[in-house]
């Protein structure tokens, strides 16, 4: 499997990256490698075998629903970009 | 005084032979002779950490004081530190200061001991060199023409270079047990689950797990002891009891099954590293082991699956650096989409952005079962060998690393090759096995690492068969020459 410029654009845009087009053909070449160590993976069989996300195959633990933590709005937007009466601020959204 | 053990520091503060704040005051010395040289601290917190002593030393005085009480140490900088800044060593968080500490960093300032600084490491943990650092690389103490390992690099220096008694590390693929291999050290990266999650900053969630770095198998337990346990903030913690890992140092190896898979000796090991890791496992004969060959018949798969899992992890998880809550924001967004490019494009470097993009394209729509499902299905193969393995063996031995440390500069151009030199570590951060690195021997004045790998929650048979190997043997206690 080969990536190219294209690709490249696509997947950037995807995942919301802003990268210099002078950097594009060293992306394709990188990522076209490692997909290629990963191809290899495609030629083992895993019919029958089960996904396995997590180590210890556990469940979600469950709790009581009750408030454990306290507003703290204040502190958590000290460390905010930008912030106005208690909202994060970005560019407009709605024209 | 920085060459003691964490008992012999404990016993000198406990008798009053000296107080924490001459000891962290020594540290800090240290460090500030040293570190503009190995560059293993990104923050040095000295007021923060004279605080914390003068604290530690009142108890000390009313002997309320713990077994660690009043001993230094110093934090990876992903761990959350409130007041502290917390970069992850990226430039995404240059100017992040967390709103509250990571339960590890909680836990530990519970116990009384005395925060030095956070240390450098690869940013967001993802590289082997630490040289993907926005603060730049760090020089090995053994050879300071040569990587200290990553991605706890700075932990890994710092300790090796006896500018902290002991530190904390992550291991993802391996951040924990090569760089202590690199660099002469016990690290150990317990079972998933084991030690909370909660305020590490996440790279791949279902792999990270926190682990101290220590110069001793003996060290390791004292700060595993006060780093383990459920917590309800991690919905991955793990209720189990936490035994007292010092408690069972000593038992006897009489008996013990050593396996040993023939995949971990083959192509692209170095012969003097293989020669001088069967040389340690040797050794465990004379303590009463047995040793049998065994077999990982999928361990060629560890690698390409942990570069679409971790990758795929990671890029969902720094989804969360978007320039709006906190961390880097661009200069004037001509729209939102403008505000979460261009900020995430210039605060991520490029090993960053490399797994993100691998990431997003294995779970973008028409690939995800190509490579997300394969390589989740290709973990149980891995996972199920080790399965398989421990119905024989206690526990089982390799090489940690396949070479000494490499040159700075060797692999950064090459991800494929760096990728490789977390070939023997991986495989247990997939299957959620708990493994540690000891010191070894040298090859070429350079550190070598014997990794011992154990199963699920068997941290105390890892730290006993490692403790009785330091009985018998000095590599742990050699320090590079300049650093002494």
């Amino acid at each position: 499997m080969s990536l190219d410029k294209t690709d490249v654009e696509k997947i950037a845009h995807l995942a919301r990256l802003a990268i210099d087009d002078a950097d594009i053909p060293n992306y394709a070449r990188d990522l076209t490698t490692i997909f290629g160590l990963v191809e290899q993976l495609s030629s083992v069989d895993t019919d029958n075998i089960s996904p396995m996300a997590h180590p210890l195959d556990a469940v979600q633990r469950l709790r009581p629903d009750q408030v454990s933590e306290t507003d703290q709005r204040e502190q958590f937007q000290a460390i905010a970009p930008k912030t106005e009466a208690g909202v994060y601020l970005v560019p407009q959204v709605i024209e | 005084m920085h060459t003691k053990s964490l008992s012999e520091l404990s016993t000198a503060l406990h008798n009053g032979d000296i107080s924490s704040v001459e000891l962290t005051q020594h540290y800090l010395d240290r460090i500030n002779k040293y570190n503009s040289e190995l560059n293993a601290f990104i923050t040095v917190a000295e007021d923060h950490a004279l605080t914390q002593a003068r604290a530690a030393d009142v108890q000390l005085q009313q002997k309320t004081a713990g077994k660690l009480t009043g001993i230094p140490l110093a934090h990876k900088d992903i761990f959350c530190t409130e007041g502290l800044r917390t970069s992850c060593a990226s430039k995404m968080l240059d100017n992040f200061i967390a709103p509250y500490n990571a339960t590890v960093v909680e836990k530990i300032n519970q116990a009384g001991m005395v925060t030095l600084g956070k240390t450098n490491m690869d940013e967001f943990a993802m590289g082997s060199s630490n040289e993907t650092s926005f603060y730049g690389q760090v020089q090995n103490p053994w050879d300071n023409q040569a990587v200290p390992g990553g991605s706890s690099g700075g932990s890994a220096a710092a300790v090796a270079a006896n500018l902290a008694p002991i530190a904390t590390g992550t291991d993802t693929g391996g951040s924990i047990r090569q760089p202590a291999s690199l660099c002469n050290l016990t690290g150990l990266k317990p079972t998933y689950g084991r030690i909370s999650r909660y305020g590490m900053i996440a790279f791949a969630s279902s792999l990270d797990q926190a682990g101290p770095m220590a110069r001793s198998a003996e060290d390791a337990a004292l700060l595993l002891n006060e780093m383990a346990g459920f917590d309800p903030r991690d919905s991955t913690s793990v209720e189990q009891d936490v035994p007292d890992y010092t408690a069972s140092l000593n038992n006897s190896l009489e008996g013990l099954k050593i396996g040993l898979p023939k995949q971990y000796f083959g192509e692209g090991l170095d012969p003097e590293v293989a020669a001088t890791v069967e040389a340690a496992i040797k050794t465990y004969e004379s303590l009463g082991a047995t040793i049998k060959e065994i077999t990982l018949p999928n361990s060629h798969l560890a690698v390409p699956t942990y570069y679409v899992v971790a990758p795929a992890e990671c890029s969902s998880n720094l989804s969360r650096m978007d320039g709006v809550r906190f961390g880097h924001r661009c200069e004037d967004p001509k729209d939102l989409l403008d505000l979460y490019q261009r900020s995430r494009g210039e605060g991520f470097g490029e090993e960053v952005k490399r797994r993100i993009m691998i990431g997003t394209y294995a779970l973008s729509t028409g690939y995800y079962d190509a490579y997300y499902l394969k390589a989740q299905q290709c973990r149980r193969l891995i996972s199920d060998d080790f399965t398989q393995a421990f119905n024989d063996v206690d526990v089982i031995m390799g090489p940690t690393a396949p070479t000494t440390a490499f040159k700075l500069g060797d692999k950064k151009d090459d991800p494929v090759a760096m990728y490789l030199a977390d070939i023997y570590t991986i495989s247990t951060n997939l299957a959620g096995l708990p493994g540690v690195s000891i010191p070894a021997g040298f090859v070429n004045n350079m550190p070598v690492g014997l990794q011992i790998i154990g199963n699920y929650f068997d941290e105390a048979r890892l730290l006993n068969v490692a403790h009785r190997y330091q009985q018998i043997t000095d590599w742990h206690q050699q320090s590079p020459e300049p650093f002494k």
